[in-house]
């Protein structure tokens, strides 16, 4: 219960709709979300398939508690092959989107094939239709859902789309939802466009039912919801500064990455923090924060809105910009702010709406950038490729032009668009790409937060925070305080959070819960809703079993245990300021300790009896 | 002592934990769908406004009503539509001026706010305290306080 338990099934190539019941005893095993559509994916695709061709499918995943009245329960996830990474992707977002299809009574859509003409999908309840998508085309995501709402006349509509940036086929699009959230990592976006599916647009008036104790789920929730109020980071500090509530102390540990992590701290930090988009600006006398934000559900509200000041050089004479849209969050502030050595807070906030207008993810496109001005200050890069831009580190005008050439995929955008990795290569200096298996680090420096680097080099999707937060413990001390500046008892750590992390994504809750709920508080809400006995003692099992599955699909995609590693730059070139000054990542000194309490063998591949254990039995291993 | 919905939108997020409360409490679904409190987004100002009925005393709907089947809560203040009675003739959702009562083409009746018997689980939902129930009478009260705040001579900092 609590799943609707039905999955929509969209066959792009043959234009095909049907509808077929949840697999319950996956769902038993994988709980929802993340951990079962990735089981979907397994069990339904070739792991060597080319992630932008036809055999690749896309999948659009809801959690048992997403549409509920659990708090944040309204995530859903876009699950499939990266072309970024090449390896298992899974982009989670918030928003109104995931409730609105759960609300029309599906678990999930699977997207197999390839569409021969641009489509987009309608749902209206059972009313489920593919048509044709020729007039969206070519439009950004902002034009594409005004126009979707105008086409069938209902302003209640939701809409997730693609930009022109997914069409040419930049390798970190994302997909954008209710105009600025987004599932954004790992180029799902792109993988959608490679279908030509343009949008899903859902209408859902059905509801969320079928929950298994409606009392004790109403009495779980609000005892949920009172722990989160009451905490001081999901009660306090989220609401009045959002994620950006880090940039001030990030920067003080000195784990603040600067000009593509060649420095730790950055002197314009404060100029972009959370507590500077409050201040009224001196041009205007507004503060650039307009007001915060829920997605569904969520009592915490850590959205940023925002709006640029008329005068700022980036929107001058364009009044399309000049309202209020998604703001900076941390990870937008750093990537296009330090990262980029760039202080001027609409400036980023200006090329963070080009990421929501035209559906790339601000972490890669920032990091990319970055990459690129160091390439230009090396001369491997020159004004020839540019086209004349001068790309160097610190100009908010570089960095506003390389977000439209990169939103419109013109010019020097196309190279822009590969990514990190492929344009470092592409120009001769592969060791300028801060990347781990194809994907861009986010904003905590691990030569400062050790925890970080083992986090980013055993991440199933490439370098992300969101696989196992440790700063949470590292300098927030939740659950408790460790030491950001040594390796020992990190394995351990970052284990236990890797297997957390990946039960909470799969239920339909946001994980910035975890600032202050443990799946001790967590599993009361899901054991209420969804039938079966849902301890957390399950949880971290499932938890540890969609770990090994994504790890498997990843080894049987092409990785192996040497790809688990960090760049020269963070494991040789030590921390030249801070708390951090002299350190470097000691990578070496966690992984070995890693791979042996996983259960995995020396390679790091799941042993035999690993795979046992958690009911594993992957395609072309024996059992 | 009857008491009223007082909305506050500057306070509200638009996270719809109202609107599942209440079509939860009406119908044992979540389904914000049916919700007789909805959040409107205003995206390009960043604003967010809950907006309900607000149970006028000359209530146009119960008036304009063929077959009597919104009446008056003396208990609560709330104008409630008798669903047995109702025979969906929506002439009551063209008389209310600000369109909170609607048509359910589920029910073939009409729904509105009926304040939840006295204990609006909107209210108690809302975690910013957008959406109170307080006293008919002195819906202003705090905001007058706020004003009269403005005009206190300054505090010494020292105590």
């Amino acid at each position: 219960m609590a799943w609707t338990r039905n999955v929509l099934r969209v066959n792009l190539t043959k234009g095909s709709i049907t509808n077929e019941p949840l697999n319950m005893k996956w769902a038993n095993d994988y709980l929802g979300q993340r951990g079962l559509a990735t089981k979907y994916l397994v069990e339904e695709t070739d792991p060597k398939c080319d992630p932008l061709g036809p055999d690749n499918k896309m999948i659009m995943t809801t959690g048992p508690l997403t549409g509920t009245m659990a708090s944040t329960g309204g995530r859903y996830s876009v699950v499939t092959k990266s072309p970024l990474t090449g390896v298992i992707a899974c982009s989670n977002s918030g928003g109104f989107i995931g409730a609105e299809i759960k609300n029309a009574g599906w678990d999930m859509i699977i997207f197999e094939g390839k569409s021969p003409k641009p489509v987009y999908l309608y749902i209206e309840d059972d009313k489920v239709e593919l048509l044709p998508a020729d007039d969206l085309w070519g439009k950004s995501v902002w034009e594409a859902d005004e126009m979707l709402h105008k086409k069938h006349q209902d302003p209640l509509l939701r809409v997730a789309t693609v930009g022109r940036s997914a069409e040419a086929g930049c390798l970190y699009s994302g997909i954008i939802n209710d105009l600025h959230r987004a599932a954004g990592r790992s180029g799902v976006g792109t993988v959608m466009a490679s279908k030509n599916l343009k949008a899903v647009a859902v209408r859902g008036t059905k509801g969320v039912s079928n929950i298994k104790d409606p009392a004790g789920f109403m009495k779980a929730t609000q005892e949920g919801k009172k722990v989160l109020a009451e905490n001081a980071v999901t009660g306090q500090g989220l609401p009045a500064l959002g994620t950006q509530v880090l940039m001030n102390v990030i920067n003080e540990i000195g784990a603040m990455p600067t000009r593509n992590w060649r420095e730790v701290q950055f002197e314009g930090a404060s100029k972009i923090s959370g507590e500077a988009m409050k201040e009224p600006r001196p041009s205007d006398g507004r503060p650039n924060l307009t007001t915060n934000a829920g997605c569904f559900g969520c009592t915490i509200a850590c959205g940023r809105i925002s709006t640029i000041d008329k005068g700022h050089f980036t929107v001058d004479n364009k009044p399309e910009y000049w309202g209020a849209s998604g703001g900076l969050e941390y990870e937008a502030a750093w990537a296009l702010g330090s990262d980029c050595g760039v202080d001027d807070l609409d400036a980023l906030t200006y090329a963070n709406f080009l990421c929501n207008e035209d559906g790339f993810d601000p972490i890669d496109f920032g990091s990319t950038v970055a990459a690129a001005m160091e390439l230009f200050e090396s001369g491997a890069i020159t004004t020839k490729e540019t086209g004349g831009v001068e790309l160097r580190f610190g100009d908010p005008k570089a960095l506003a032009w390389a977000a439209e050439v990169v939103a419109r995929g013109e010019g020097f955008g196309k190279d822009l668009g590969l990514g990190s990795q492929r344009l470092c290569e592409k120009y001769g200096k592969p060791e300028f790409s801060m990347t781990v298996k194809g994907q861009a680090f986010p904003a905590y420096d691990p030569r400062g937060i050790q925890g970080m680097g083992l986090t980013y080099a055993t991440s199933n999707r490439g370098a992300c925070h969101l696989r196992s937060y440790t700063v949470s413990s590292e300098v927030l001390g939740i659950p408790e305080k460790t030491d950001p500046l040594v390796t020992d008892g990190k394995p351990e750590l970052v284990k236990a959070f890797q297997d957390a992390t990946a039960a909470v994504d799969s239920s339909g809750l946001c994980v910035f819960t975890a600032f202050a709920w443990t799946l001790e508080d967590i599993s009361p809400q899901i054991d209420a809703a969804c039938e079966g006995d849902w301890t957390a003692d399950k949880l971290l099992e499932v938890g540890e079993r969609i770990w090994n599955m994504e790890r498997d699909y990843n080894l049987a995609a092409g990785i192996t245990g040497k790809d688990d590693t960090l760049p020269k730059r963070l494991l040789k070139d030590a921390a030249k300021t801070g708390p951090a000054t002299g350190k470097v990542n000691g990578l070496a000194e966690m992984l070995p300790h890693y791979y042996e309490i996983r259960g995995w063998t020396k390679d790091g591949v799941p042993t035999p009896d690993t795979r046992k254990r958690l009911g594993l039995n992957p395609k072309g291993v024996a059992a | 002592m009857l008491k009223s919905l007082q909305i506050e939108p500057e306070k509200c997020t638009g996270c719809l934990q109202c609107e599942m409360a209440c079509s939860y409490q009406a119908t044992g679904v979540f389904n914000p769908a049916v919700s007789r409190i909805k959040i409107f987004a205003f995206h390009e100002e960043g604003r967010f406004v809950p907006y309900t009925c607000t149970q006028c005393s000359e209530a146009w709907c119960m008036h304009a009503c063929p077959v009597e089947a919104i009446v008056y809560n003396e208990k609560t203040g709330a104008k409630e539509v008798l669903e047995d009675v109702c025979v969906g003739c929506k002439v009551c959702t063209i008389a209310c001026p600000f369109g909170t009562v609607n048509y359910n083409q589920a029910t073939r009746v009409v729904y509105k706010c009926d304040l939840c018997g006295g204990d609006p689980e909107c209210a108690k939902a809302c975690p910013t305290e957008a959406i109170t129930y307080v006293d008919s009478d002195h819906t202003g009260l705090d905001r007058m306080r706020a004003h009269a705040a403005q005009n206190l001579p300054q505090q010494s900092s020292q105590t």
